[in-house]
């Protein structure tokens, strides 16, 4: 099976320049060259090659080795990584509520360099009111919620309570909000409102945001690779992108719904590959890249990021059968007897269903031979 | 054998409804009374085991169709309905169109404008966009008058899970089904009804088609009591109902009893579709367990489509327990002879080959290597037995199929469960063998997976030619040896392999030539020319032997001394042979001498170098002892005192915390940050005490050439046996868990010490205190419900994974497709590389300018 080198063969651009790095001599970096291309051509995948299966092999089979555990991030508190198995599941599942969402934000340049970085990393903490009071109680009597605010804490964070009152003011609806001498109060505008709607109000009062960006529960500078960034709990793109100190080239979120969301699908899909890309490589498990491009393009091709789930990419399959072998079969049968469906055995579970050759691979080729007519059909033509 | 070329290929599988005359059409019977046998135990004409359905009995033949057992597929019968009934699987759609069209005229309630649009729009959308479309549009239309008749409209309920509700008056499926009669077809379509194969009417029952007795054949208990299918049971129910409710009717009965035995009906042909319905108690046997219908034999993994349909199961297949023989080829299989006389593989019989083939038959199917069976040219198969040997003997001529028993160099593949992934199944070439396990060479137990505490593994022998050469092209051991996943050898020495040709590599190696010619001897080499000519070879030398003399390497070793490993003209110069360079899955050594030789030359040398490193430890001899763990006093010495510092130093963190002196980390609590400190301080204390057992051993131990070469184990492991056992962690924390401020009763409460949060101060060799024997407990069975949790979650990952990613291919044109021809990728992994033929995922660039001149 040896197949003469073709003369056009495309090497990418990347090994081209690798050869070019070496710096060879005019003769001899032709010579490589063609030797490159040569190898290239026997490397190069062959038609027929069932290569998403190869791939989910290639990630189902180490994913039995890789370990369930979320770790805790040095230095504060709450702060942990969904790693291993459970954030691959979480991720081609297409989940859009993570676990535990994040974001690595990329500083520009004097506050990369340290500058400020604390006040910084305050400044998007989401702060609720309760982190800010010493008390939140209910007044039965006048049927309001009492808020007693720390005054320490509150130029923790840089804020003054008549900002503090306004911000509220803006926030709260449906509610008179008072500044008195030593506490804020919420008195239900609506009068008729009983004693279990007021203990509900106190829990949303507790939560309501009074600083930052929502969803930021926690920040963290660390200085890596001599710059420092800023690592959070919670993910919200949309918001800290536009932030003047952030730089927005490189400041990521795991959360791939967000990117798709603010970046494109594009960027989703190279998401995808890095998020698993990196618990692969954390466990110490070897797998290529390529495989990981092939599942994140299967969940990128219809536009959307869908999940590897029976609501995702399997439910984009034409073939009636393949979907029934998948899950809920009963759904799938009673929904293609609706519309006359026709499956046309394009794949593979059908075929094996019927035990018919499998269009991949050496089932793919469809060999017709041409048959020389005996010599009395010669005759009678 | 003619028969056995395909000559037809299924096209394409149409869905549709049963529309009521298709269902009489297709009914070869009528089904009438709910009786199954008569006193002689004949079916019932007219009952539900009708002869006209099919034939499950030997002897009986079908009534419709003549064939006998096993030749009459069945055929469907169908009863009439006394009332309609609603099919349970189409009520969401009833419900939708019901609450879409008018009450009166049955039209689409939307004005005619409206419709035109929708009419244009629903062109794009599919079928579940353009539901769930229409259905927004009509609700938002909020308009409780027919656009077309003007009737004014009420709100239908459902009260599940058969009772539709219209203003809290119960509609009939007699009128269900009228309404649904009246949709015209251009109104269905809005719904994403094809009414050419779905009517919505069809969808209430009026013809219940009985499915043929071949699909629920009832048993035969030895007691001779016949014990009929789930199925059968149900179709009586429904058949028993129905007659009393025609009975009713036509005896005038109150509304009342017939309205009951109108719903008992729904009930039972309800769960005869499905049994699992969430409001309904499911049917159930007279011993209390649930009847199995129609959608249990479907669905889940035990169901038709994944058990049946999708797996398949094989004849000419064997398991058995493996065991390891280094003398074999990585790519044989040895084959006990008991499975050699049952496994078989046809064998036309030609001009050429009759005489060989003779042989077997004369051997007959005890004596091997004999035969089991001969096919005559008409197909028919003839079990070979000693008194028709001679017979068979004179009729055998060309153009008979001979199945011989399974011979040396037969192909076979050879599988071991979980099949995870290609090289799971590989094919291998058959040794027959005395004694009764699968025996295998143990350096492809790696892809396999496999050790041999009592695993078992499969084999299958192909049966046709066709299969024999794809098996053999392409699943063979030598083309399975580059993995897809990561581009590098999967398989390499192990274990012993890797310790004897590491020692025989090390400087240090020396040996008289004559016991070097005897070693190479003994692993199959015969040609010694290139072992140097003098007195005393060292082991570089004898290992050079093997490789061929145009072959260049450089790479690493883990030896500190030799770090280089240089390969030069095949001699090794430089660097000691150890799990980086001869281990699975890491360097390129075996993947380079794949790569410029071939795939049967890497089999050939691996399997050399395994018998060599094996050879080695014969002629040495390698044990390991508890000696080795042993530690001179000054260690010992050493190690106490680092535990008594680090002991000091927690005591010290422990009581700056009590007295609140300790200053937290940024977002932590002093609680937090004491354990963080804690937890530093003794990993310290055990990453020392390793440094110092490291120091302090043998080298020529041979635990620690073990360890060095990787073959098995590491330093930890020995510090441990020999050190300190350390911190034993729990979800990443030392262990807190257990009584109320203390982990044991032992220890006094809220102690923060060391050992009373699992630290294990005492080696494996000193042994273990309870304390700390418990604590190890605890973390060990952590670990193992981890692995209990783990394995069904990464299998139900990879099920989805290989379920959406199967159809997937490469197409001519280079890109990747799936099985409607919609690209997923223009170029695969973007440059078109096959990871299984690059060297780790890329062309090694250095590689070829050193090989070119």
């Amino acid at each position: 099976m040896t197949t003469k080198p073709k003369d056009d063969v495309a090497v990418p651009g990347s090994l081209l320049s690798e050869v070019k790095e070496a710096n060879l001599s005019d003769l001899k970096e032709k010579n490589v060259l063609k030797a490159l291309a040569d190898e290239y051509d026997k490397m190069k995948i062959k038609p027929g090659e069932s290569v998403g299966l190869v791939a989910a092999e290639s990630i189902g089979e180490p994913s039995t080795q890789m370990t369930l555990n979320t770790f805790h991030f040095a230095g504060v508190a709450e702060m942990n990584i969904t790693t291993g198995l459970p954030r691959i599941i979480e991720v081609l599942d297409g989940r859009k509520n993570l676990a535990t969402p994040m974001m690595d934000i990329y500083l520009k340049k004097p506050y990369s360099q340290g500058q400020d970085i604390k006040k910084i990393a305050l400044s998007i903490k989401e702060t609720h009111l309760q982190d800010v009071s010493t008390e939140i109680s209910i007044n039965l009597a006048d049927s309001r919620i009492e808020v007693f605010v720390d005054d320490a804490k509150l130029s923790e964070i840089g804020m003054s309570k008549q900002v503090l009152f306004s911000t509220l003011k803006g926030e709260v609806k449906g509610l008179s909000v008072d500044l008195r001498k030593d506490f804020i109060s919420f008195k239900v505008k609506n009068k008729e409102e009983g004693i279990n709607a007021i203990f509900k109000m106190k829990e949303k009062i507790k939560t309501l945001v009074i600083k930052g960006i929502k969803g930021i529960s926690q920040v963290l500078p660390v200085k890596r690779n001599n710059e420092f960034i800023i690592i959070t709990a919670g993910s919200n793109l949309k918001k800290i992108l536009p932030m003047p100190f952030v730089d927005e080239t490189r400041t990521v979120s795991n959360n791939i719904f967000e990117i798709e969301d603010v970046l494109g699908i594009e960027a989703a899909r190279q998401a995808i590959i890095e998020e698993v890309y990196k618990v692969i490589e954390n466990q110490g498990l070897n797998v290529d890249i390529r495989h990981l491009m092939l599942v994140a393009d299967t969940m990128c091709a219809s536009g959307k990021i869908q999940g590897v789930t029976r609501y995702g990419t399997v439910k984009e399959k034409v073939s009636v059968l393949a979907r029934a072998s998948f899950e809920t079969p009963i759904k799938h049968l009673i929904e293609a007897s609706l519309y006359g469906e026709t499956d046309h055995l394009k794949s593979v579970v059908e075929n094996v269903m019927l035990n018919q050759p499998v269009p991949v691979g050496t089932g793919m080729i469809k060999l017709v031979t041409k048959e020389e007519d005996t010599k009395e059909e010669k005759k009678a033509k | 054998m003619e028969e056995n070329y395909v000559y037809k290929k299924v096209g394409s599988v149409s869905f549709a409804m049963l529309s009521p005359k298709i269902i009489k059409k297709m009914a070869s019977a009528k089904v009438v009374t709910p009786e199954l046998y008569d006193k002689e135990g004949y079916p019932v004409d007219g009952g539900l085991m009708d002869v006209r359905l099919g034939v499950i009995d030997p002897g009986l033949r079908c009534k419709t169709c003549g064939s006998r057992l096993k030749e009459c597929i069945g055929h469907f019968g169908y009863i009439s309905l006394a009332r309609p009934i609603i099919h349970f699987n189409f009520i969401a759609i009833i419900l939708a169109l019901l609450r879409i069209t008018c009450r009166d005229c049955s039209k689409i309630l939307l004005p005619e404008s409206k419709i035109q649009q929708f009419s244009e729009k629903a062109k794009q959308l599919n079928p579940a966009d353009t539901r769930s479309a229409i259905k927004k549009l009509i609700t938002q239309s909020k308009n409780n008058k027919c656009p077309h008749c003007k009737a004014r409209q009420y709100k239908v309920t459902i009260e599940k899970p058969t009772t539709f509700l219209e203003n809290d008056r119960r509609i009939s499926p007699i009128e269900i089904r009228s309404r649904l009669e009246k949709i015209p077809d251009d109104d269905c379509a809005f719904y994403a009804l094809n009414s050419n194969v779905a009517r919505p009417e069809w969808m209430v029952l009026t013809v219940f088609p009985i499915p043929p007795v071949t699909m629920r054949p009832s048993i035969t208990l030895e007691t001779g009591e016949r014990s009929e299918d789930d199925l059968t049971h149900k179709l009586g129910d429904i058949v028993r109902i129905n007659q009393r409710l025609f009975e009713n009717i036509n005896a005038g009965a109150p509304e009342i009893i017939v309205e009951d035995l109108w719903d008992l009906l729904q009930y039972h042909v309800t769960t005869f579709f499905d049994n699992d319905v969430a409001q309904l108690p499911p049917a159930r046997h007279r011993s209390g367990q649930p009847l199995k219908t129609i959608s249990e034999r479907i669905r889940s993994k035990e169901g038709r489509i994944r058990h049946n349909l999708v797996g398949k199961r094989t004849n000419f297949s064997a398991r058995t327990v493996i065991s390891p023989d280094p003398m074999l080829g990585l790519n044989e299989v040895g084959v006990p002879e008991i499975m050699a006389l049952k496994l078989s593989v046809p064998e036309r019989v030609t001009e050429w080959n009759i005489e060989y083939l003779k042989k077997f038959v004369k051997n007959g199917p005890k004596k091997y290597p004999g035969a089991n069976y001969v096919i005559r040219p008409d197909g028919k198969k003839k079990k070979l037995t000693e008194d028709i040997i001679e017979a068979t003997l004179e009729e055998l001529q060309p153009g008979y199929v001979v199945e011989r028993h399974l011979m040396d160099g037969d192909k076979a593949i050879f599988n071991r469960q979980p099949s995870l992934h290609r090289m799971s199944m590989m094919c291998h070439q058959i040794r027959v063998l005395p004694f009764k396990t699968l025996r295998l060479n143990p350096a492809v137990c790696f892809p396999f997976n496999a050790d041999f505490d009592g695993d078992e593994m499969n084999l299958h022998v192909p049966q046709t030619e066709e299969a024999r050469a794809e098996a053999e092209l392409l699943m063979l051991v030598q083309t399975q040896l580059i993995s897809p996943r990561y581009g590098l050898s999967v398989i390499g020495c192990v274990q012993d392999a890797i310790s004897g040709n590491y020692l025989l590599t090390k400087k240090d190696f020396k040996l008289k030539r004559e016991l070097a010619v005897d070693l190479l001897a003994s692993v199959g080499i015969t040609d010694f020319n290139e072992l140097p000519k003098k007195e005393i070879v060292s082991g570089k030398e004898i290992f050079s032997v093997l490789i061929p003399p145009d072959f260049d390497f450089v790479g690493k070793s883990r030896s500190k001394e030799e770090p280089e490993l240089i390969i030069k003209s095949g001699k090794l110069l430089s660097g000691v042979m150890d799990k980086n360079n001869l281990g699975e899955g890491s360097g390129l050594l075996l993947r380079n001498l794949h790569k410029k030789y071939d795939a049967s030359f890497a089999v050939d040398f691996l399997g050399k170098l395994f018998r060599l490193g094996i050879a080695v430890l014969l002629k040495r001899g390698f044990t390991t002892t508890i000696a080795d763990t042993d530690l001179p006093p000054d260690a010992s010495k050493k190690i106490n005192e680092i535990f008594a510092s680090s002991e000091k130093e927690v005591q010290a963190l422990i009581s700056q915390f009590n007295s609140n002196n300790l200053e937290p980390f940024p977002g932590r609590s002093a609680r937090e940050t004491l354990e963080l400190k804690i937890s530093e301080v003794l990993s310290r204390a055990r990453n020392e005490t390793g440094h110092i057992v490291a120091e302090y051993a043998d080298d020529s131990s041979h635990t620690i050439i073990m360890a060095n070469s990787g073959a098995r184990g590491n330093i930890l492991n020995l510090a441990q046996m020999a050190g300190c056992v350390g911190q034993q962690a729990l979800r990443g924390k030392r262990i807190e868990k257990g009584f109320n401020g203390r982990t044991l009763s032992c220890f006094k409460k809220h102690d923060l010490g060391t050992e009373a949060h699992g630290f294990i101060k005492s080696s494996f060799k000193k042994g273990l205190k309870p304390a700390e024997f418990f604590f190890q407990a605890m973390v060990g069975r952590d670990s193992l419900m981890d692995t209990a949790l783990r394995t069904p979650k990464s299998g139900y990952l990879y099920r989805r994974l290989s379920n959406a990613m199967q159809d997937l291919r490469v197409e001519y044109d280079g890109t990747v497709r799936d099985a409607s021809g919609r690209i997923i990728q223009f170029s695969y992994g973007e440059d078109g590389i096959d990871v299984s033929k690059s060297e780790g995922g890329t062309i090694s660039i250095p590689r070829i300018i050193q090989s070119v001149k």
